[in-house]
Parts: structure tokens; sequence; C-alpha cells
């Protein structure tokens, strides 16, 4: 969790265990404590024990007022630090699809924007802003320890941003449900230092590398020629599918089908035989390829670094 | 438990006008409701129209104004035959009130007919963008109001001309309905200003 | 008409659209209206008639007596007037009903069947989330379950439960003899019915809705709701918001126009009053859904474009529709449940409420407050930050009104001297758990907070804590409050104290973890998880107490049932309580009262110790009850109350099918209309009233 949200729980448990715990002990002393008094007819008057509940309830109303000012004071101050996030810095569009996420970097050159999918590289201690929207229904970017969920709505774009401070892989999941493969629709958020970031982003921008060994160029053959390149992109290829993420360097990424699968090669095989084994429902059909293709592929795609 | 009796309400009547009734509590809790489905209504268009990035309306010329101008001007009209019908049934006059029904039996079908002109005044179609879908449904929606009280009123029309008409408590029934014309006629005045007037200024 | 000429395609063609859209372009909503209007409106349809049975002679041989009831004994008096007010034998008796104690005890049965029903399918949840990966349970049948769950707990289970208990008590502690309008409130529980049973067999035949209980578009839209799942959901909203809207304009107007004399405002049960605000937040509320359904049901249906962004629609304005409603649905689901607290409190305690008028005045801030939360529920959307401060604020606010009830309560308890009952124990429950929930609703209404929080299962333990906690555990306190009135015997204490124990553990058990996960980020509406997560554990250890709370229903079914057969026999007041519905019999006569009580004290029992004062001057040989008026309950008039009917049950069955219809065609709403009118006017054309003529 980002630090200001992370102090601001904190303080919010603190307040509400102590409410809480008063609460309880007030209720705990009211049927316990002995009583003196004679209570044979309900309707006897006591003035006297009338003034000062009063008096109690109302002090204690008035606690609970104060109580929730500064409750309220305190959400403004976190949100307004939380808003207050210096300058654009790295620009990404996310776009949220059933049931997997598509990144886009931005950038003035075209040669330079960048398609990758399910995954997010971003430089170590500078802003990163992302431009949030929806290809189809609603969904919500969440990475728990780096922000807040902002949903994605189709034809609205909202804005998230953040500072990662340490390098790691930071796991993210849709937060709103999308239909039936709402479970598994992860992404990761991979922060590098600014150095290793631009390799990578400037790895990632080279088209494919043509396959060198005999199946794996089996594998790019089936891949093109068959239904794969219809909804699947590899640049440098000519599989030019939009509709499935773009699949130029997967075998570099870390999960299978947006979070269901560790990436390996006996993974992609036993994904692409039946995808809806492991994500019933998910938009890639089951493919009629033989066992040799579908092995082929895998290889091939699992060189794809 | 034992009781002993400190009132006799012997003398009492059994039935009253107006707000000594439970049905005008009753009809005035409906119309609070539907008045507050028309509120939502006109606040969802509102809405609609404050987002709206092209020109509101959107793909289409205002509506025509004739229609609605007819249909608002016997609307009002109507509450003059109307307040007469629900003073005669609070004076228990039946010829009067049977008069007043069918006054206002006949005027409800023709306000229905001009209603009927008013949908293609719109000069969209539901299904054409959201715009079109929002007049047609606060349309439909007082027109439904509308059915519904002249459909009552026709009911109480023929009870009020069977041996029934002779019960004194009818006429509470008719003056009830009278109530509710009020309100079908009250909240058709913002829903028209929405509906004709709101795109052109 | 100019406007005739412009569609080139001229003539008839371009009048059919028109036809059609006038007839079903409104489908559900329309219907409603019409259905709804007549009704009230034909309070004359509740035409009053003579009872057809002549009172049974007093002594053979001699004249008919007076038939009013002014000479009578008491005992006399409750035969001849049960005889009045009785139902008519036989199965269509049954199902012409307009007692009051019938509804109420039929909506409480059913909505107690449709908990179990709701509780299944939590099962089957907790089943399949027990372990990671687990593979019971696929994404199809359980997103159909969860929504299954939700929508069952909300629409079928705790509105129309607390709307039941009130239409069972609230003629009976304002002390009259029958609602408002009870064929009205006999329409609204076959429609609620026959809602129910059309979303369960729906389920059963795999069109169950499987978009979650508030259907966001687009998801539920017509390009991404497969099949007719989300029109199910649609048409079922229609049908519950009918009989609630219904149930609430009768309660109403039972509460203004027909308390006891005597019954001046400050002297209105808490519990009448209680549900007196629910019914006017369910009347404010309410009709943002069926807007919301309804648009949603005629962009699917007939290709309008009101939550299309494609062409000028919004997909948020769905979501400020629903929410606009679904905020103030949880206080109508809580506040009910408070007023069973305000009730059995004074009882247990042995004094009567402390504060009752800062009682009174939380209640209507809470019910006014209500209406200025629903964004909170759409932090998540990307509002300006603002306004969504000005809604956390307003969400804290509310923690105000609900503080002094607490306050008050403790103070009653405190100062009064409290015999620990199985109904007090529930309401202890209550406490625990609804404080500690109200309390993470304050920390979700925080907005950074709620950013962390908001769809996992974080929210998911606050509003089983609120809801369980604030109107589940004060149910059950009110159903072993109240058994011994509705059916003349006593629960058991000891199963009594088992049922709160297991009940109690296992719902801490079951739901004090979720908070965990929900910090741990585990997403709610997900039917599996992976592994390395590492939440197996609390899962499992949640499904276990799951279980455990199943057991305790188990405890109160075996309570209920074995009661019923042998139970001690209940007395009229057994806990000697000081509201009117103690004085009337253990299980109340189909008239409540022999005579109309007098009142004048709140707590009218403890204050009249030998006799109630009392009204005379009924009928016995009609259905007569007194109208008084709204502010100081001075008698005004002997309105007739309406006999049994069946007509109430034949329109709810007409506009049922029209609902069920629509959901496959349109032109159901044009032939459904037409039968449903006839079911109307048959209910509403007087039938024959010799008493009118007095
Ligand atoms: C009976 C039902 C019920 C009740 C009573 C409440 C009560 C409250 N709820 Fe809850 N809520 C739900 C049912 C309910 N809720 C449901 C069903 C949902 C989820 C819907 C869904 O998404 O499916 C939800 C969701 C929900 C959200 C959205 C969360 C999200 O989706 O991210 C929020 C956010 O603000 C919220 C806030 C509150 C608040 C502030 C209260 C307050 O009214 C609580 C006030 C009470 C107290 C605070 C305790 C008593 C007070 C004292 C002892 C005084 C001292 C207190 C202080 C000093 C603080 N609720
Ligand atoms: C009043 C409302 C209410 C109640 C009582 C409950 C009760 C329970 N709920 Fe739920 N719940 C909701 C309202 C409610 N819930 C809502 C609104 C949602 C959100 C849905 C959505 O996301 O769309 C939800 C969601 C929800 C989820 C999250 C699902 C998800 O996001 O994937 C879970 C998971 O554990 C859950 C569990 C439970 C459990 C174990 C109970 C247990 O307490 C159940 C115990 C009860 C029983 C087991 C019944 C037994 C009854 C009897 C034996 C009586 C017998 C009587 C006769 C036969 C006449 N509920
Ligand atoms: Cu995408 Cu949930
Ligand atoms: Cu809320």
């Amino acid at each position: 969790m980002a630090g200001g949200i992370e102090s601001l729980t904190w303080f919010f448990i603190a307040v509400c265990t102590v409410v809480w715990l008063l609460t309880m002990a007030a209720l705990g002393f009211a049927m316990l404590r002995r009583r003196r008094t004679d209570h044979a007819d309900p309707l006897k008057e006591r003035p006297r024990a009338d003034r000062l509940a009063t008096l109690a309830v109302s002090g204690l109303v008035a606690l609970t007022a104060v109580i929730l000012v500064v409750l309220t004071a305190a959400t403004f101050l976190t949100g307004k630090s939380l808003a207050g996030m210096q300058g654009e810095g790295l620009v990404l569009r996310v776009t949220g699809q059933q049931w997997w996420w598509q990144v886009t970097y931005e950038s003035d050159q075209p040669s330079r924007v960048l398609s990758v999918a399910n995954e997010i590289h971003v430089p170590v201690g500078e802003t990163v802003t992302l431009k949030l929207t929806s290809a189809d229904v609603i969904h919500s970017f969440w990475v728990p320890s780096l922000a807040g969920k902002t949903d994605l709505i189709p034809r609205r774009t909202n804005i998230q941003s953040f500072v990662v401070d340490r390098p790691g892989t930071y796991r993210g999941q849709c937060a709103e449900f999308c239909g039936f493969q709402h479970a598994h629709m992860g992404l990761l958020v991979i922060a590098h230092p600014r150095a290793e970031f631009d390799a990578w982003y400037e790895a990632q921008l080279k088209p494919a590398e043509r396959p060198s060994e005999a199946s794996r160029q089996r594998g790019e053959q089936v891949f093109t020629s068959r239904a794969c390149a219809m909804c699947h992109g590899i640049r440098g290829t000519s599989a030019a599918g939009r509709v499935a993420p773009d699949l130029t360097h997967v075998g570099s990424q870390q999960t299978i089908g947006a979070g269901t699968l560790p990436m390996s090669e006996d993974n992609l095989a036993r994904w692409i035989a039946d995808p809806h084994h492991f994500k019933p429902g998910v938009n890639m059909p089951k493919t009629d390829l033989s066992g040799e293709d579908i092995g082929a592929v895998a290889a091939y795609l699992a060189g794809l670094k | 438990m034992k009781t002993r009796v400190v009132l006799d309400l012997k003398d009492h009547p059994t039935y009253g006008f107006g707000p000594r009734m439970t049905t005008w509590w009753g009809t005035l809790a409906f119309c609070a409701l539907e008045g507050m489905g028309f509120a939502l209504v006109s606040g969802s268009y509102l809405y609609l129209a404050y987002l709206s990035e092209s020109a509101w309306p959107i793909g289409a010329a205002p509506p025509d104004l004739m229609p609605g101008i007819v249909f608002s001007i016997l609307l009002l009209a109507s509450l003059l035959p109307n307040h007469w019908l629900k003073q005669a049934a609070v004076k228990k006059d039946l010829r009067r009130v049977r008069i007043g029904l069918v006054v206002m039996s006949l005027l409800g079908l023709v306000l229905l007919g001009v209603r009927v002109f008013e949908f293609p005044a719109l000069n969209i179609w539901w299904d054409t963008n959201a715009y079109g879908s929002m007049l047609w449904l606060i349309l439909a929606l007082h027109t439904v109001h509308l059915a519904t009280d002249v459909g009552d009123t026709l009911v109480v029309t023929v009870l009020m001309f069977t041996k029934e008409g002779r019960v004194p408590r009818r006429f509470t029934d008719v003056e009830d309905n009278g109530f509710y014309w009020y309100f079908v006629v009250g909240s058709w005045v913002p829903l028209y200003v929405l509906l004709y007037w709101f795109q052109r200024i | 008409m100019s406007a005739g000429g412009r569609r080139d395609d001229g003539g008839l063609r371009a009048w059919l659209p028109t036809l059609l859209a006038f007839a079903s372009g409104v489908a559900g909503a329309l219907a409603v209206k019409r259905m709804l209007y007549p009704q009230a409106f034909a309070r004359i349809a509740e035409v009053p008639g003579i009872a057809r049975r002549a009172p049974p002679p007093l002594v053979p041989g001699q004249v008919p007596f007076d038939t009013r009831d002014d000479g009578l004994d008491d005992e006399t008096l409750d035969r001849v007037l049960a005889d009045t007010w009785r139902r008519e034998p036989g199965f269509v008796g049954w199902l012409s009903s307009v007692d009051h104690k019938d509804i109420g005890r039929r909506y409480i049965v059913t909505a107690f069947i449709f908990l179990f029903l709701g509780g299944l399918s939590s099962i089957a949840m907790r089943i399949q989330l027990a372990r990671p990966e687990n593979g019971f349970i696929g994404p199809d049948l359980y997103n159909q379950l969860f929504t299954m769950h939700g929508m069952t707990m909300m629409f079928l289970f705790a509105v129309p439960v607390m709307q039941g208990l009130g239409i069972y008590l609230v003629p009976l502690m304002v002390g009259t003899r029958n609602v408002a309008f009870p064929r009205l409130t006999a329409f609204s529980y076959w429609i609620f019915l026959s809602g129910g049973l059309f979303l369960w067999a729906s389920f059963m035949l795999n069109i169950g809705p499987d978009v979650g209980w508030f259907a966001y578009v687009p998801l539920s839209g017509p390009e991404y709701g497969i099949g007719k799942r989300p029109d199910v959901w649609a048409q079922m909203i229609t049908y519950t918001e009918v009989a609630s809207l219904a149930g609430a304009v009768s309660t109403i107007v039972t509460v203004f126009k027909q308390r006891a004399p005597g019954m001046s405002l400050d002297r209105v049960p808490l519990f009448v009053w209680a549900l007196l605000i629910t019914s006017f937040v369910i009347i404010f509320a309410m009709p943002a859904v069926m807007m919301a359904s309804t648009m949603l049901i005629l962009d699917r249906l007939v290709g309008t474009h009101f939550f299309n962004p494609a062409e000028g629609g919004d997909a948020l304005l769905y979501q400020h529709l629903f929410w606009f409603f679904g905020h103030p649905e949880v206080y109508i689901i809580f506040i009910p449940a408070t007023g069973f607290v305000s009730a059995i409190i004074p009882t247990f305690a042995r004094r009567p409420i402390f504060g009752y008028i800062a009682l009174v005045l939380s209640l209507i801030a809470t019910g006014f407050l209500s209406f200025g939360l629903w964004v909170h529920h759409m932090f998540a959307t990307g509002l300006p930050m603002l306004g969504a401060s000005l809604f956390t604020a307003a969400s804290m606010l509310i923690a105000i009104p609900n503080g002094i009830q607490i306050f008050c309560w403790i103070a009653t308890l405190w100062m009064g001297r409290p015999v620990l009952k199985t109904p007090l124990l529930f309401v202890l429950g209550f406490f625990f758990i609804f404080v500690a929930g109200g309390l993470t609703g304050v920390m979700v209404a925080s907005v950074p907070l709620d950013l962390q929080v908001h769809d996992t299962y974080f929210v998911v333990a606050h509003f089983h804590y609120v809801l369980i906690g604030g109107a589940v555990f004060p149910l059950l306190a009110a159903v072993y409050y109240w058994f011994p009135k509705f059916t003349g015997r006593m629960l058991s204490e000891r199963l009594g104290t088992w049922n709160f124990w297991t009940a109690f553990i296992g719902f801490n058990g079951a739901f004090f973890p979720m908070h965990i996960l929900g910090f741990m980020g585990m997403p709610r509406r997900v039917y599996t998880y992976p592994e390395e997560l590492g939440w197996g554990g609390i899962n499992l250890l949640v499904t276990a107490f799951a279980l455990m709370l199943f057991v305790s229903f188990v405890l109160l079914t075996v309570n209920v049932v074995r009661s019923l057969r042998s139970g001690s026999v209940a007395p009229a007041n057994p806990w000697d309580a000081g509201t009117l519905e103690w004085a009337a019999a253990s299980p109340p006569l189909p008239h409540n009262f022999a005579r109309i009580p007098v009142v004048t004290h709140e707590e009218p029992l403890w204050h009249e110790r030998e006799s109630l004062p009392a009204v005379a001057g009924l009928r016995v040989d009609a259905r007569e009850i007194v109208v008084t008026t709204v502010t100081s309950a001075r008698p005004d008039l002997r309105e007739a109350s309406p006999d049994p009917s069946i007509w109430p049950f034949l329109s709810a069955m007409a506009v049922g099918a029209t609902f069920l219809g629509s959901i496959f065609s349109p032109w159901f709403v044009v032939w459904g209309t037409p039968v449903a009118a006839v079911a109307l006017i048959g209910w509403f054309w007087p039938k024959g009233n010799p008493e009118d003529e007095e």
C-alpha cells in the first residue's frame, strides 16, 4: 500500500477499535452493574437518573461528532497529498478487455509506440500516469501495493498516477466484476531502474526474431497460417490480429492468459491445446491443431523473448 | 385483556371527503412515488444533456410545437370541469356528477387522441440515440398516467350511472379521481417544458 | 399534421413503431404504473361489504340484537366479530384472505424460505472458495450463485421479511383491525411470491442472472449480457419493487389514519415509527431502481440507448440511478430492525425507552441522510475529488443518528434491570456485530481507504456485519419475541441459547477473517484464486464457520417445529410488555381487538394494568375500523374495511404473467394489459354493500 494510505488505514483502525471497545464496555457495564433500586413498576419515574443519562448521551454524541470531524479531515488531507503528484511522467494507455489488459506506451514518434499485454514495465522512482479506458465492459485497475482502484469505463478516460519506490514485481488484478473470467484478469507491474527499463523498452520495440531451428520455424508457419494470426499479432511476421494480446515478445513475459498460468513452454502447449480448461469461457477458442503442431507453436512462442 | 368503554362512536359518520379518508392519503402516496419517478427521468435527461459531447438535441430538430401546445391547452382547460366535478361530488349532486364525469371522460379521450400525435412530433425515434430514448420515455411515462386516469374516469362514469351511483360513499371515489387528475396535469407542466423548450434555450 | 407528412415512408408502417413503442416501449414500469395507480385509487375497490353470514343468534328465539357493539360483553363480542372478520373457508377462501395477519405470516414464512435458498447458494460458494483453484463450481455457475445469493437475500428475504413483520404487527400495535389497503397488501404478497418463484425457476432453467445484484451496464446491457439472464434480473426487480411500494403505501396510511384514538404522534411505538419511515424511504428510493431496470430492459429489448455511450447514453447514469436506490435500500433493511430493537429493549430492561424523541428524530435523520450517500459506492469511477469528499462527509455524518440510537439503547439497559431472555441475547449480539460493521462502514466512507478495499472481501465483511448483525440478529430477536404472539406457543429458551451462541460464534468466525482477506487483496466475485497468494487457509476457516452459522439456522428450525408441536402455551402477554399488540389474544383473533382501545400513555399496557379503556359504537355485522386524525388521533370516521376478495390474487397473476412474458416479447405487455385491466375492474367494482345505505 502506498505510504499515505497505509498510515491513514492504521489511524482509522485504531480509532474504530477504541470506539468499538468503549461501546462494548458501556454495554457490558449496563448489563452487569449492580442495581440497588427497586424495579417492580416499569413506569416508576427516575428524574435524576434520566438527567444524568441525558447528559451522558449528549456528551457522547458531541464526542462522536468530534471524532468524525477528525476522521473526515484526515481523509481529506491524505486525499490531497495523493492528488498532488508531480508531473505526468511516463504516460501509458491501459485498455481493459474481457479478460486481459492492453497496455500502450505512448510516444510522439509512431515508431516508438509500444503495445504489450498484461505486463507493465515502469522505471523506479518516476511518476507513472495511466490513462484508463475500456473496450467493452467496466473493469477496475488495481495493483494493491501501488495505489487504489480506478475503474476503466467505456468511452471515458480515467487517470491514475503512482510512483514505484523499489524495484520488483507487483501483482495486480481486475477489481470490478466483468463477467465470466473476472477471476483471471491479473496483471503485473514490473519496476526497474531507469537504465534497465530503457533496455527493456528498446528490446520490446524490436520486431520478433526469426527462428532458426526447424521445429520453431514450423511453429511460426503454423501460427501465421492458422487461426492464431486472426486474433494475435506478432510484429515482423504476417500475423497482424489485433483483438487479442500482441505476442511479439510473449516469451519474455511471466504469465500466460492474464495471470492464469506461469510462463513456460509446457504451459504454453497446454494452454494452446485447451485454454478453456484453465480459463473457462475465455475468448480464445480451442484449436484443432495436432499435438505436434501445438508443440511447435509453443516452442516458437516460448522463444520470442 | 378486559376493556372498559370510555368513548362511543355510534354517531360518527362512515365516510368523509379529502384528507379525512384513507383513500385520499393512499392517492397522495402514489402521487409522491410517481412524482419521484418523473423527477428521476427528468434528472436523467438533464444529466445526459449535460454530459453530451455533441449539441443537444443530438441529430434531430427540436420537436414540433403544435401537438404539444394543443395538448397542454386542453389539459389545463380540463382543470375547470374537473374542479366543478369535484365540488359536485362533495355536494353529492348526482346529476352534476354524471354530467361532469361524461365531460371529463370525453376530454380524457380527446387528450389521449392528441397525445398520439405528440410522439411523431418529437422528430426522433426512441432507438436513434439516447436523446430520442429519453424523449420517448418521458412522454410515454406521462401517457401511462394519463391513460390510467382516463380509464379510471370511464369506469367511475359507468359506475355512477348504475344503481351504485346512489350510494353516498361513491361520491368520495369521484372526488378522489378528480384529485388524481390534478397530479396528471401538474406533473405535465415541467415535463412539457423539458420536452419542448429545453432544447430551444 | 406536419409530423405525419415528414415521414416519407408514411402510412401505417410509420405508425406501427409508434404504436409498438407506445405499448411496449415502457415495458415493466408502465405495466407497473397501470397496476399501481388503480389500486390506490380504488380504495373504492376495497369495497366494504356486510358479512355474508348472519351472526349467530345469541339467545335462540330472541329478537336479533342491535348491529352495534355497545351492549355486548367482551366474550360475545369476540365471537361475533371473529365471524365477521374471518376469512372464507376452503382454498379459494385462503387465496382471497385480506387479513393482515394471514398476509404478514405468508410474507414472513416465504421470506424465510428464500433465506434458506439464499443461504444454500452461499454455502455452495463457500465450498468452492474453501480451497484455492477448487474445481467444485465453475465460473458460469458461480457467477449465477453470487448473483442469486445477493438478489435473494436483499430483495426476497431482507426487505420482504421486514415488511411482513410490519404488515403483521403495525395494525396490532396501533390498535386497529386491518391495514388501510388490505387488498393492495394481498396483491403485493402475490406479486412478491411470483417474483421469487420466477427468479428461482429461471435459475433452475439455467437462465439465472449472473451479473451481480447491481447488474452494472454494459455487462448487463444488450451487447454483453448473454441470453435472458439480465432480463430476469430486470423483471425480478420490477416484481419486488411493485410489491414493496404497494406495501409501503398501505403501511403509511395505516399509521397516519388508523391509530387508535388517543395515540398521538408522541405515543406511537418506535417500531411503528421505524416502519413508517422505512415506508417513506421505499416510496422515494424504489422508483430509482425501477427507472434503472426499465431503461435497462428497454435498451435490451427495443433498442433504446440510455446507457450506450456510443449514442449519447452513459454507463454511469445507470450506477447513479441504481445507488440512489441502493444506498437507501440498506436502510430499508436496517431501520425496521432498529424498530425491533426499540421494541424489545424496554420490555426486557423493565423500563420505557430512554430518549424517545431523540430516537424518532434519529430515524427521520437517517431516512433523509440515506438519500445523500449513494456516491460512496462509486468512489472508484473517477469522480472529481471534491464531489467525492462531500459524500465522505455525508457518510460520516450518518454515524451520528446511528450513534444516538446505540447510546439511547445502552442508556435504557443501564437504567433498567435487564432480564436476559433469548430476544435480549440476540439484541446484545446485534450491538456487538452491528457497531463493528458500522465502524467498518465509516472506514470505507473514507475515499483513499475505500479505493484500497473497494470490491474486496473487506467490503463483503462490512456489509455482512451490518446486514446480519444489524438486520438478521434483530430479526431473530424479533422471532423469539413475537413468536408467542404469532402462534400462541413459546419457543424453547434452551434451544434459543444454543441457537444464539452457534449463530454468534459462527457469524464472527465466518466474517471477521474476511476483513483480513480484503486487506490481503482478495477481490470479491471471483470464483477461484491462485494458491500462491496464500488466501487458502483463511478461506477454509471462513467456510468452516459459515457451516456453523448454517447449523444455527437448523437449530432455529428445530426450535420452531418443536414448539409448534408441543411448545408451552403462551398467554396474551408472556413478557409483560407495554405495547398494544400484547393486549390481543395469542394468536390474535381475526378482528384483533374486541373493542378498539383508547390510548392514554406511550406504554399503554404498563399504564392500564386492570382494564384497557376502549371505544364502542362500531358495527359487529360488517367490517368497520376507526379512522382518526393524523397528528392527535382524534376519532373521526367509522370507515368500512374491505371484505376478502379473490381479485387481488387474479390481478397479481395477470400482472405477473405480463412481466414474465415481456422478457420474451414486448407484445406481452400489449396483450397482458387488457387482462390485467379486466382483473382490476373486477377488483374495483363494488358488490352490493347494504351498509352503504346507512
Ligand atoms: C444494513 C445494511 C447497511 C448498513 C446499516 C450500512 C451502514 C453504513 N455503510 Fe454500508 N453497505 C451495505 C449495507 C449497509 N451499510 C451494503 C450491502 C454494501 C455493499 C453493497 C455492494 O457493493 O454489494 C455497503 C457498502 C458500503 C460502502 C461502499 C463500499 C465499497 O463498495 O467500496 C460504504 C462507503 O462509504 C458504506 C458505508 C456505510 C456507512 C458509513 C454506514 C453507517 O450507516 C454506519 C453507521 C454506524 C456506526 C458508525 C456504528 C454506531 C455508531 C456509534 C457507536 C457511534 C460512534 C461512532 C463513531 C465515533 C464513528 N457501506
Ligand atoms: C441480508 C443479506 C445477506 C445475508 C443474510 C447473507 C448471508 C451470507 N452470505 Fe452473503 N451476500 C449478500 C447478502 C447477504 N448474505 C450480498 C448482497 C452479497 C453481494 C452479492 C453480489 O456481489 O452481487 C453477498 C455476497 C456474499 C459473498 C461474496 C461472494 C463473492 O463476492 O464472490 C459471500 C462469500 O462468502 C457470502 C457469504 C454469505 C454466507 C456464508 C452467509 C450466511 O450467513 C448464510 C447463513 C444462512 C443460511 C445457511 C440459511 C439457513 C436457513 C435456514 C436453515 C432456515 C430454514 C428455514 C426454513 C426451511 C423455512 N455472501
Ligand atoms: Cu475485468 Cu473484472
Ligand atoms: Cu451505501
